[in-house]
């Protein structure tokens, strides 16, 4: 789908709150090291995979935040970001930019500020933060599931079929697992809840997903309070 | 008039040359010893023995041999175990100490660059707890993912340039009794197989010099932070970063080369799981369509979880569609440990891979009928109680 960059589909918005949001990414300790200026070469947009198959540019996302048009700003956020591959190809920029770290920055004030278009993004994600947050390893053997990768090929039913025997076919004792990528000690799982409780991750997830926030709350509550940490993720 | 050969030099009379002066990052190793003696942190070293290699600008970098903490990968071990399998295979077979961590949790970088549900001083902290976690022990860590390399390398950008960030993680490690420590070299697994090429090369048993084979790198092992990747002068010159193709070369293979070889695989991170259709269409498209009209490979090797994933896993439905693709995609570690005569389905797990491999085993000499059933004697043995588990010993039977 083509991308509007009019703006007209964010008239409504106050300028106030595209600058609020621009001034969020701005502050971010690497924002500096992001971006530099834009010689508007293209370089960015010539490595970019994403711009082969979207209408997606990264050369926009650097001009846009180097002219500080907060207006652009706010429908790239909403209409664009998501499209980025994270992949840095366009790292090679020749004015050191970083196109993708920029994007890196928004997306994470996109989801701070729990906007709509950030939630359409990951929905159908959710499942993926529960299993990182919560079990310390994100692609688990037991997502092979027919339903999940059909496009795969009829292995990931081969997988899942055979699940538990073919994880004990393994011979590193760590990966005998099928319910996280290795086996995490509890004292380790526990230190990581720890982590995002005092990194301010856990208001992250409430604002772009309430009922994913309760389950990952009960779960690490549960297992800190019998660990002896009276922590509460309110 | 001037000879226009005099203004222009032509390029084939142009000579490249590294020059550390080009590096677009001051050499990081001065300033983690700075930070160091400033008592900001504690500076693991690199552990004897080590190899010395030069990174993209010709600075040195070590690379452990052993004693090494194995930093494993979420998508390796999840979905491609054959994958670390064979990593840890290569370091029994070359009888060098390796520790297999359980004190240890994903970089969470895959998560962060597909939802960007976390922020910098979240990351950071993960990153020191693991790294202190290794310290702890007394091994050195080496990361099997190129993501978390990749990321890892952020992360101590970051955290060199930003007091508040090391003030920030050093509190949480505090709170969770640990000490803040950083590596002295932050090392990707593949740079390990570099680094041993000759030793594998040496213990080779199955013949590779008649197979023809493509590379692809992974984005955040040679673009992400790029100045600290590793490249030799004999692997293109050293404008390419040298690792896979320099191990696929000692073991005898013909590395041929494409016109895409610097694109992205198409991962996306959060395109892979949730938004398909993006990764499989360039990875077909841009990747394996390419190498097949230009290079006609017998085999892709690759050294990242993701790349191996979208490349490997995209074949299937694009067949549908008539698409130039059954292209066997495997990782470096697992086709070193081929190459040394590991069983293809006890230690390289290729029954977890979607593109038809057996022609390509089959070209190499692999009796794949006699090898998939020896994996099925041990699985049946499995299911009927008679084993717990396949151990190392049960793999080189």
């Amino acid at each position: 789908m083509p991308l509007d960059l009019t703006g007209r589909q964010y008239a409504d918005v106050p300028y106030e709150e595209k600058e609020r949001l621009f001034e969020e990414v701005k502050k971010d300790l690497r924002y500096e090291e992001y971006l530099y200026g834009c010689y508007e070469c293209g370089i960015c947009v010539a490595a970019c995979p994403s711009a082969r198959f979207y209408d997606f540019s990264p050369r926009k996302i650097a001009q846009c935040v180097a002219r500080e048009d907060a207006d652009l700003f706010y429908t790239l956020l909403n209409d664009s970001v998501w499209d980025c591959s994270q992949c840095f190809s366009c790292d090679r920029c020749p004015r050191k930019n970083s196109p993708g770290g920029v994007i890196t920055l928004m997306r994470e004030v996109a989801v701070k500020n729990g906007l709509a278009s950030a939630q359409e993004a990951l929905e159908g994600y959710g499942r993926v933060v529960y299993k990182i947050m919560a079990t310390g390893t994100q692609v688990s053997p037991d997502m092979l599931q027919a339903n999940a990768f059909p496009d795969w090929g009829p292995h990931v039913n081969d997988i899942s079929d055979n699940l538990d025997e073919w994880r004990r076919a393994i011979p590193p004792e760590t990966l005998h697992t099928t319910e996280t990528s290795w086996k995490v000690d509890d004292k380790t799982i526990t230190e990581l809840y720890l982590i995002w409780h005092m990194t301010g991750v856990m208001d992250m997830i409430r604002e772009i997903d309430e009922g994913l926030f309760m389950i990952l709350q009960d779960v690490m509550e549960e297992k800190l309070e019998d660990e002896g940490y009276d922590v509460s993720f309110d | 008039m001037i000879p226009h050969s005099a203004l222009f030099n032509r390029a084939k009379d142009r000579e490249f040359k590294v020059d550390p002066k080009q590096a677009p990052t001051e050499d990081y190793h001065d300033i983690l010893f700075q930070l160091e003696k400033e008592g900001e942190w504690e500076v693991q070293r690199v552990p004897e023995p080590y190899v010395e290699v030069d990174n993209k600008y010709g600075r040195k970098k070590k690379i452990p041999i052993e004693r090494t903490w194995h930093h494993k990968s979420c998508g390796q071990c999840g979905h491609i175990p054959g994958y670390s399998t064979s990593v840890f295979w290569l370091n029994r077979q070359l009888g060098l100490d390796y520790h297999d961590p359980t004190d240890q949790t994903s970089c969470t970088a895959w998560n962060y660059y597909a939802s960007a549900t976390s922020n910098a001083a979240a990351q950071a902290a993960v990153a020191m707890r693991n790294f202190a976690a290794a310290a702890e022990t007394g091994y050195f860590p080496i990361i099997h993912c190129a993501t978390s390399f990749g990321h890892y390398k952020e992360t101590r950008q970051q955290l060199i340039h930003s007091p508040e960030l090391r003030r920030q993680v050093k509190k949480i490690l505090e709170k969770l009794g640990k000490k803040l420590v950083i590596p002295e070299e932050i090392v990707h697994y593949s740079e390990w197989v570099h680094a041993v090429r000759d030793k594998i090369a040496a213990r080779q048993t199955v013949d590779m010099s008649h197979v023809r084979a493509t590379i692809h790198p992974a984005c955040h092992y040679h673009k992400l932070i790029g100045e600290d990747a590793v490249y030799a002068p004999e692997v293109y010159g050293a404008q390419r970063s040298a690792i896979i193709t320099s191990t696929l070369q000692a073991l005898g293979m013909d590395v041929r080369d494409y016109s895409t070889w610097f694109d992205c695989c198409g991962f996306g991170f959060r395109h892979i799981l949730v938004s398909r259709d993006f990764s499989r269409s360039f990875a077909v498209q841009r990747k394996i369509e390419v190498m097949k009209e230009e290079a006609d490979p017998d085999i892709l090797v690759t050294h990242d979880t993701g790349c191996v994933t979208t490349l490997d896993q995209s074949q299937f439905a694009a067949k549908a569609h008539d698409k130039n693709v059954g292209l066997p995609v495997m990782s470096d570690s697992q086709i070193a440990a081929l190459a040394m005569g590991a069983h293809p389905y006890k230690v390289l797990q290729l029954h977890w891979h979607s593109t038809p491999n057996k022609d390509f085993l089959r070209k190499v000499g692999i009796d794949v009928e006699a090898r998939w059933a020896e994996f099925e004697a041990a699985v049946a043995k499995i299911k009927s109680g008679e084993k717990s588990y396949l151990t190392w010993e049960d793999a080189d039977a």
